[in-house]
């Protein structure tokens, strides 16, 4: 067994449990300390998906829904890469997204705000990153929507991301977010994230990735927790 | 470099993350079925509940496990929204002990209202010797200890997650 020894959440920039502006915290936060865990063969280890086929278009929510036409809305494309906290990149990361449509819409059975859905946009894609740790989506910017959780409540544009990076202590599930949204300062969720945080949830528009006559580019990197071991001693 | 904070699953994350126990028209990448029980006569069912802080049954988490020792690497994803009661239910073989620990799974939780991820474990009741003389499990109080205990009966074993309060299930800082 190596000493490999990962690295806890930095609370610094994680949220806690309990954040009361967002009601839903209230009765789903833990209230007793958590317990110390001793990272072992599981915790150490995680799924792999490298050998899973993905569908010709998962990485592209413009395309992978299509009934009648094409999705509207403003297409985007975001690219980034998936890091250790050392600076590493982490390759074969599956990475899952999901979305609201352009008008604010989930397709999801749940949501029942008054805004159309698309016949043409599912909002789910995924991917797995490369040997450099390097992703790519393309995808129609999701649009603002109200949400219950307080009088004029409006959630800012954002994709919800999943990743699994090497192992179970490497599990994230976020939000990025778009630049200059004036929703961010009134939003419970992202102000969740502790200040020192909050920049790192919000992607940059990059004129570089832009597709000509075709999309915008916004990049937005992940830094995973990283390990003990200095790059020197990786293997 | 910083880590990347969390945020929260949300309520709709099914279509992406269990789209076909949900009946959306997307291939799943990983479901509650780890191994086939037509082909393994060893298969045990996991099944239970999440509740939050007044007793009610979380109907919008996200469970998933991880099984790894010498023998298997299983992962499984169930939503709590589908089955009655808004109960999850995993298929796997029991794991076996690695370097004299107890068995278990390991567990991560995700749900609306949670801003970062829960992780907890799955021990056996059957396994009385090694639960015993497990380090994990004899650190925790011993008035607790059970909420990391899955119940027999039969194939199948129980384990509800208590999210807060008096019987708050153990979560680990891993």
């Amino acid at each position: 067994m190596s000493q490999i020894i990962y690295n806890s959440f930095d609370r610094e920039v994680h949220p806690p449990y309990l954040s009361p502006d967002y009601q839903s915290t209230v009765l789903r936060a833990p209230s007793k300390p958590l317990m110390v865990l001793k990272q072992s063969l599981s915790e150490l280890t995680g799924p792999v998906f490298g050998d899973f086929n993905l569908g010709e278009f998962d990485n592209d929510l413009t395309k992978n829904a299509l009934k009648n036409g094409q999705p509207l809305g403003e297409r985007i494309v975001v690219h980034g890469k998936v890091m250790n906290e050392n600076g590493q990149p982490i390759p074969n990361t599956l990475i899952e997204i999901w979305q609201a449509n352009a008008a604010g819409r989930y397709i999801h059975k749940v949501d029942q705000h008054d805004a159309p859905l698309d016949p043409n946009f599912l909002g789910a894609g995924r991917c797995i990153t490369d040997s450099e740790g390097n992703y790519k989506f393309y995808t129609i910017k999701p649009g603002a929507y109200p949400w219950g959780n307080h009088h004029n409540a409006w959630r800012p544009n954002h994709i919800h991301f999943s990743l699994f990076g090497a192992n179970i202590t490497n599990r994230l599930v976020t939000q990025m977010y778009f630049p200059g949204d004036p929703l961010l300062q009134y939003d419970p969720i992202f102000l969740g994230v502790p200040p020192k945080g909050r920049d790192l949830l919000i992607s940059a528009f990059d004129l570089s990735l832009t597709e000509p006559s075709f999309a915008l580019g916004y990049r937005f990197n992940f830094v995973l927790r990283g390990h003990n071991a200095t790059p020197f001693e990786r293997q | 470099m910083k880590q990347t904070p969390s945020q929260t699953v949300g309520p709709y994350f099914a279509y992406s993350l269990t789209p076909e126990q949900y009946l959306y028209d997307f291939k799943s990448y990983a479901d509650s079925v780890m191994v086939n029980p037509l082909e393994n006569p060893d298969t045990i069912t996991i099944t239970g509940k999440v509740f939050d802080g007044a007793g009610v049954p979380i109907p919008d988490a996200m469970i998933e496990v991880w099984q790894s020792d010498h023998q298997n690497q299983l992962f499984g994803r169930c939503g709590t929204g589908t089955l009655a009661d808004n109960r999850f239910v995993f298929y796997t073989t029991k794991p076996t002990s690695v370097n004299g620990q107890a068995p278990y799974l390991s567990v991560i939780i995700f749900m609306r209202g949670q801003l970062i991820h829960t992780y907890t474990r799955i021990y056996f009741e059957d396994e009385v010797t090694l639960n015993e003389t497990d380090e994990v499990l004899n650190s925790v109080p011993s008035d607790r200890k059970h909420t990391l205990i899955a119940t027999k009966n039969g194939n199948s074993y129980e384990f509800n997650i208590i999210m807060q309060g008096e019987k708050e299930t153990v979560f680990f800082d891993i």
